[in-house]
């Protein structure tokens, strides 16, 4: 509900009431917002898992659950996190609100096939809602055959049909957003005024496109190998159970930059934004998420090192892995270079940044020890892979997410969040995350292995810190979600530019007006040009 | 000014489409989108194709006995009707381009016809291989190989490649008929066909993907046994 | 509750080779990350807004810059690809004098066979100082052969053979964990590696094997399921001899060779059509559903002592030039 403060001028959040201009909008603005609450409650689901696994793992032999619960479980935090989440997250939210405003559009190139788009992950993710309710699914999320295909009891084949589902609303939103770059930049906007964040989500939308339709297919081949029991992954009937990993890893490999590129650009825009300097290296940064987006789909082979695949693949995979990583390097430096001489706010986004580039670093180097054969022998189906996609999803993107929220929230709602209540919640949720996924580093070299429901007494101090920083983590969490909420009805009135910004997006009210601008804006200078947002100003540097 | 004389004639296409400045931004991003469509299409045939080709390198002679057990005629003949189908969608598109109402109608007829008669042929032939026992299940078998299991992969593969190739055949034929109610009601024009135009593009894909099943379900190893 | 340790034994010679590379890659990373948190948070301090109408001066970019921090760091990790591609070649060449074990693992325990006959269940007994070498399949779904103190880890691959090795070099009794996710008791299929010194193993293994060596119980099993009806030691049958296949080149009916490791017999025994030799017919059924894998790993145990061909000189080719019988 809007206070009568905002209700005299109309925006897209007034304009129409009741639940059909919801379910049947049009508007970026909405099905952003719609995005926004079904993957908060996915979020509190895959987080619900968390903690009970979480809280199982604090003694060695269990005894919350049965080892099979616990195996359903760990499968479906992963399924729910990843595919229900994750990948939608900066997206569907973030990316569908501003992405149009941010190139001066009044919306994106197909509106009807966005709420499409919205319908498929709610359906895919009823059907995977389902498929938990029933009884759960235990292969994991990574559904390696034949244990999905003929072993397993469980729910694959409903929570497979959901994720299929959901991959074509990823696939959409994708094609929109390619399209809408392409064709609908305001005059003057040519690629490289564009703000960095564009380029994170075109480059994400590369990827969406290319690589979902081999998940999908590959979840076809097990739909069909476990209803006609048909063969193809399974030895016993001449199938390569070996080939499944390679199709399923092609996509779910540079799925991983879908779920950390567009965290990249909300970063850029922060880092510019709060230090009220361009981001240094602008040319290298945006030609960096390209890059990252192609090189991804040539490593999809270090998932298999110890697999059986040759030797001289793995060799292959990994010398790629290593290039992969370079242009993510570029961007810590060039993010850190933009400190430099700026003028550095405080601000709870900003906070998320320095979080991001920190725990991001720590996730990417740790990447680099994955990559080598040598370590990863050792390493790899332990929980030292586990803390490091954690350290670049949670510690990563994650906190980008909170960090963009934070950002955009006064543009979405009109409303400031409290910043005393945001600035604890960043600091909590990042002493929390550290003190949950460090030790799994630990836990890790020693040997400690993945979707374990009982281990060694000796892993379980390791396994008790870990839980304790579950818990403050946990805390981090529900902090923002209150304030969140309180600050629609309570939260200061926000003008239509709180941070000095020069996006667009910052041009137009808060909240925006449905067409989001009152004329085509006309692009006259380049991105993050803070001169022309400033009054009076003291030179500094 | 030829922008002001779009916008009259199609108010009411802009209308419906407020995203967009001009009829030609509207059109160029049907037109990208389709492509881009296109793309995703082969992404996900393409994973199908790996997996066939990584199995005919493991089981070559297994393969080429499979492969001799198809009914090449009737593949021949599907891959005529498909190809003339993509000819007459041509030639709607040309007649959209022209604006040649009565044109567009014929061709669209024609070329559904021919789909039509591609799904009725692969259905034919569906029964054949049931007849024959070639249907992955408890009663599959192939003559003429040891293992089973491999011959059952081919034609596992086969249905599933072709099923789903038949699938956005009979999605392109209700595109088809979609079009040829809204070019009955008059809703295109020489300045506006794109609907007709992404259709043909979409078209023309399903056929291509045809062009190269035909050849690796029916052809390779035809006579190697 | 009570220890923590946080690094693991050294048990193996891998084992400092790889946690050498892992001190280079801590030292890397630890560089990268002071260096990051350091300059985040000087400049955090130096550079913050003391009134909002500060505008830094614009610092567009350098290339020089740039390409240093780029060509460095990427320098950097080829060391790292280099060093751990290198310990990864070795891990995959075992050395010729390999003690042979073979395992089996099956939902949700490992079961391991030596030469000599003996059986174990979820415990391999192994002397120190040797090279051992792990020839590995599944029954049933994927699982990972996992010991932390040898640094090694190869998956369990229904269908297939893989193979991994290590050599012991401190006695005592380490960790097996399965690491590849599969089924309900995936944490409960572990167990123990035991080195033992040589000669508490000897006493170990004369312990003795009811059963004989594994090559007898081939060589029992050859016998009742009629192979030697057909593959006759002096190639007079009507399928090629077996007598010193075992590591040699073998030309097929398709013109390609391949070596007879024991992928290759086991393949023949399951899917004999899938390789014809060059000048024999497809005569050999399937043995699929009639021999469990543990059988199969005793045949070919049985197989590889026949030893070499008489008067044979060491890698030549199986001779193809047997009469074309129907």
């Amino acid at each position: 509900m809007i206070t009568t403060a905002v209700a005299e001028r109309e925006h897209y959040l007034n304009a129409s009431y009741g639940i059909k201009s919801w379910l049947l909008t049009k508007d970026h603005k909405r099905i952003a917002l719609l995005y926004l609450a079904t993957i908060t409650l996915f979020f509190f689901l895959g987080g619900a898992f968390a903690t009970l696994i979480r809280i199982e793992l604090l003694t060695p032999q269990g005894g919350l659950v049965s080892s099979e619960t616990y195996n359903k479980l760990f499968t479906m935090h992963g399924v729910t996190m990843i595919f229900f989440f994750l990948i939608p997250s900066i997206p569907a939210t973030l990316g569908n609100f501003f992405l149009p405003m941010m190139i001066g559009a009044r919306d994106l190139a197909f509106p009807r096939i966005n709420l499409l788009s919205w319908y498929l992950l709610v359906v895919g993710g009823l059907l995977a809602l389902f498929a938990m309710l029933a009884g759960g699914v235990d292969t994991g999320w990574t559904f390696y055959t034949p244990y999905s295909t003929t072993y397993s009891n469980s729910w694959v084949i409903a929570t497979a049909l959901g994720i299929f589902v959901a991959g074509f609303s990823s696939i959409l939103t994708g094609l929109n957003f390619i399209v809408t770059v392409h064709r609908m930049r305001a005059p003057g906007m040519t690629w490289f005024r564009m703000p960095l964040f564009i380029w994170s989500m075109y480059a994400t939308s590369l990827i969406q496109v290319l690589g979902t339709p081999v998940l999908a297919v590959t979840l076809v081949l097990v739909f069909c190998e476990r209803v006609f029991h048909i063969g193809i992954f399974d030895p016993a009937l001449g199938g390569d159970p070996v080939l499944f990993q390679h199709l399923f890893w092609f996509y779910s490999h540079p799925a991983v930059y879908i779920m950390i590129l567009p965290a990249m650009g909300v970063i850029s825009e922060i880092i510019s934004v709060f230090s009220r300097k361009p981001v240094f290296g602008y040319a290298f940064v945006a030609f960096s998420s390209v890059a990252i987006a192609v090189v991804g789909f040539l490593v999809w082979g270090h998932h298999l090192f110890v697999s059986t695949q040759s030797v001289y693949a793995g060799m292959v995979f990994s010398f790629l892995s290593y290039f992969v990583a370079i242009p993510s390097a570029i961007k810590v430096f060039n993010w850190t270079a933009t400190l430099y001489k700026g003028s550095i706010s405080y601000a709870t986004p900003m906070l998320y940044a320095f979080g991001f580039i920190g725990l991001f670093t720590i996730g990417g180097l740790t990447g680099l020890f994955v990559a080598s054969l040598g370590i990863d022998v050792h390493v790899t189906d332990t929980y030292f892979v586990i803390a490091h996609f954690h350290y670049i999803m949670v510690g990563g993107a994650i906190m980008a997410y909170m960090g963009g929220l934070h950002y955009w929230w006064p543009k979405m709602t009109g409303r400031m969040y409290p910043e005393g209540w945001a600035r604890l919640s960043a600091l909590v949720i990042f002493l929390g995350f550290n003190l949950t996924f460090f030790p799994q580093f630990i836990l890790g070299y020693l040997g400690m292995p993945r979707r374990y429901h009982v281990y060694p007494d000796e892993f379980q101090v390791l396994h008790v810190l870990s839980t304790a920083g579950a818990s403050v983590l946990a805390v981090g969490y529900l902090m923002p979600m209150i304030y969140f909420i309180w600050s629609l009805r309570y939260g200061a009135v926000a003008p239509a530019n709180p941070w000095g910004a020069t996006g667009l997006e910052w041009k137009t009210a808060s909240p925006p007006p449905v067409e989001n601008f009152e004329e085509t804006p006309v692009v006259t200078h380049e991105a993050y040009d803070y001169s022309t947002v400033m009054g009076e100003v003291i030179e500094v540097g | 000014m030829k922008l002001a004389s779009q916008a009259h004639v199609h108010a009411e296409t802009l209308a419906r489409r407020e995203q967009f400045d001009t009829a030609e931004q509207q059109r160029d991003a049907s037109t990208l989108g389709m492509w881009v469509f296109l793309i995703t299409e082969i992404m996900f045939f393409g994973g199908m194709f790996l997996a066939y080709s990584v199995y005919r390198t493991f089981y070559p002679q297994v393969f080429a006995v499979a492969s001799s057990s198809m009914n090449a005629v009737i593949g021949a003949t599907n891959t005529g009707v498909l190809l003339c189908s993509s000819f007459t969608m041509v030639m709607a598109v040309r007649a959209a381009q022209l604006g040649q109402r009565k044109a567009i109608i014929t061709f669209l007829i024609l070329t559904l016809l021919l789909g039509l008669a591609f799904l009725g042929l692969k259905g034919y032939e569906w029964t054949l291989k049931f007849e024959e026992h070639h249907v992955p299940g408890p009663s599959f078998h192939l003559d003429g190989v040891d293992m089973q299991g491999p011959a059952q992969i081919f034609f596992s593969l086969y249905f599933a490649m072709t099923g789903l190739h038949a699938l956005h055949m009979v999605v392109g034929v209700g595109i088809l008929t979609w079009l040829l109610i809204a070019t009955y009601k008059g809703k295109f024009t020489a300045e506006y066909m794109t609907p007709v135009d992404i259709a043909g593009l979409y078209w023309h894909f399903v056929d291509i993907i045809w062009i190269f099943l035909f050849p690796l379900l029916y052809l390779i190893d035809r006579h190697l046994k | 509750m009570g220890s923590l340790p946080l690094f693991p034994e050294q048990a193996s010679t891998f084992a400092p080779e790889v946690d050498h590379l892992l001190y280079y890659l801590l030292a890397v990373a630890v560089f990268f990350t002071v260096a990051i948190f350091g300059a985040i948070f000087y400049f955090a301090i130096r550079y913050r807004r003391r009134s909002d109408r500060e505008l830094p001066l614009v610092i567009h970019g350098g290339l020089t810059l740039e390409i240093l921090w780029s060509v460095i760091p990427f320098g950097l990790t080829m060391v790292m690809f280099t060093w751990g591609a290198s310990i990864f070649f070795n891990e995959s060449r075992p050395p010729a004098d390999a003690l042979q074990i073979y395992v089996v693992g099956k939902q949700w325990m490992w079961k391991l066979q030596h030469l000599e006959g003996q059986r174990e269940i979820n415990e391999l007994h192994i002397p120190l100082g040797r090279a051992v070498r792990l020839t590995m399949t599944s029954e049933d779904v994927i699982h990972s052969f996992f010991v932390p103190a040898f640094r090694t880890k190869e998956d369990v691959v229904p269908g297939r053979y893989s193979t991994t090795w290590f050599q012991p070099t401190k006695p005592g009794k380490y960790h097996l964990f399965c690491a590849e996710y599969c089924g309900t008791r995936h944490s409960g299929m572990i167990g123990w590696v035991y080195v033992m010194e040589p000669r508490d193993y000897e006493n170990w293994l004369n312990g003795g094997a009811p059963s004989g060596s594994l090559a007898d119980q081939g060589a029992k099993l050859f016998e009742s399921l009629a192979c030697s009806n057909c593959h006759k030691p002096d190639g007079s049958g009507r399928c090629p001899t077996l007598v010193g296949l075992y590591g040699k080149n073998v030309q097929l009916a398709s013109g390609a060779t391949v070596k007879a490791d024991e992928g290759y017999i086991r393949e023949s025994i399951l899917q004999p059509t899938a390789k014809i030799v060059a000048g024999y017919q497809p005569l050999m059924p399937t043995f699929q559903g009639l021999v469990t894998e543990e059988g199969v790993l005793q045949l070919v145990e049985y197989i590889k002592s026949l030893g070499p061909q008489p008067g044979a000189p060491a890698g030549a080719s199986v001779p193809v030039a047997a009469p074309n019988k129907r």
